[in-house]
């Protein structure tokens, strides 16, 4: 896989600073789950995080605070942490399983479909399903809108998105992304507003559907 | 730490928690926790890093790193109630004869970046720190962080390179 789109700097230091609305940090997870470059970026802004507590002017605690912990010491734990190996990259497997077969998925139209997944508000998190060869609506944004392929490509006016790359969208771009013809075209996407769709019937179906 | 993790020493977890406890109260109370509970979340932080300290990779990152990342963990717990999706554990395999040269280098990290933040200039180090407490969105939140984050990218970089190929 040649990812060549990646995460921004901001959003990997936001995550790191563990202040991402949970539906953008999924997105995050899974892309650094699939691309080493971002995941040794993201050690270098979790070793930011370090120097921030390790620089920090130290608070003076209170009398027995450290005999409480050491009363609380028991056993260490030993067991190693098992790597997930399915189609799904594990942070997403959390949420629909280790495959696709299991997404309960709404049809959109044009054989377009989403599954909105379980996240906490702030931003909305879906998977996108779109046919090889076949259109999502054209639609600007407000906010930010991450989209990640985890199968297939997709096409817009100005650049090619495969496996594991990520689409940073904002509130400027207007694009009509196109599924690439032969393989189907599976995306995570994030976004922390409502899509607006430019023509008629799709927003009508806007409140309806959630997209 | 790595007598913490090899002997299950309490002196030197003491010693550790001397150092960090403080810090991590101050942490927290900048991120907006109040003094009680910043307390009580440092005591939780010391407490999971001594329960979890087989986890601690010394060639990958310092001592600071990994209490950092505890107690961001922790914070999010405690304030947000929601999950934080983490990336997909990587097995590093056995690491019997870790590199002394990589985990120096990882130690030293912290330093670099504490002495490079305090020459930054004072509105530069406010962003910084005011991102990693919580008070930035990603919006807001700088592309340019004036910091040497190069050498830590490319030593990971070269771990996961290893790595992949030992797995293929």
């Amino acid at each position: 896989m040649t990812i060549r789109h990646h995460l921004s700097d901001p959003l990997l230091m936001a995550y790191a600073a563990g202040t991402l609305p949970e539906a953008f940090g999924l997105v995050v997870a899974t892309h650094v789950s699939l691309c080493d470059d971002c995941r040794a970026r993201m050690a270098g802004f979790d070793a930011v995080g370090g120097a921030v507590v390790e620089s920090a002017d130290a608070v003076a605690l209170s009398d027995g605070c450290l005999e409480a912990v050491m009363a609380r010491l028991g056993a260490q734990d030993t067991a190693a942490a098992v790597p997930a190996r399915g189609a799904v990259p594990a942070p997403l497997a959390d949420y629909i399983g280790s495959d696709f077969a299991g997404v309960k998925w709404r049809a959109l139209g044009m054989g377009v479909r989403q599954a909105i997944l379980p996240t906490a508000k702030g931003a909305t998190a879906r998977l996108l399903y779109i046919p090889a060869g076949q259109a999502v609506p054209d639609h600007g944004h407000r906010g930010t809108e991450l989209t990640l392929v985890l199968q297939g490509a997709f096409r817009d006016a100005s650049d090619r998105f495969g496996p594991g790359d990520l689409e940073i969208a904002t509130e400027a771009d207007e694009h009509t992304p196109i599924a690439e013809a032969g393989t189907d075209c599976i995306c995570l996407a994030a976004t922390d507003a409502p899509l607006r769709f430019t023509g008629l019937v799709p927003r009508m179906l806007q409140p309806l559907f959630r997209i | 730490m790595l007598a913490v993790r090899d002997r299950q020493d309490k002196a030197a977890f003491a010693q550790l928690f001397k150092h960090f406890a403080p810090r991590i109260k101050a942490f927290l109370m900048k991120s907006g926790t109040d003094a009680a509970l910043a307390e009580e979340c440092a005591q939780d932080v010391m407490a999971t890093l001594w329960q979890k300290a087989h986890l601690f990779d010394a060639s990958r990152a310092s001592v600071a790193t990994w209490v950092f990342t505890i107690a961001r963990n922790r914070r999010i717990d405690v304030a947000r109630r929601a999950r934080r999706p983490e990336p997909e554990v990587l097995d590093w395999g056995p690491v019997d004869e870790p590199d002394q040269a990589e985990i120096y280098e990882a130690a030293q990290d912290t330093q670099r970046l504490v002495a490079a933040m305090a020459a930054l200039p004072a509105a530069q180090k406010a962003l910084i720190q005011r991102a990693f407490y919580g008070d930035l969105s990603h919006s807001e939140i700088a592309t340019e962080t004036g910091l040497p984050l190069g050498t830590i990218k490319s030593r990971i970089r070269l771990a996961l390179e290893r790595l992949r190929q030992t797995m293929s």
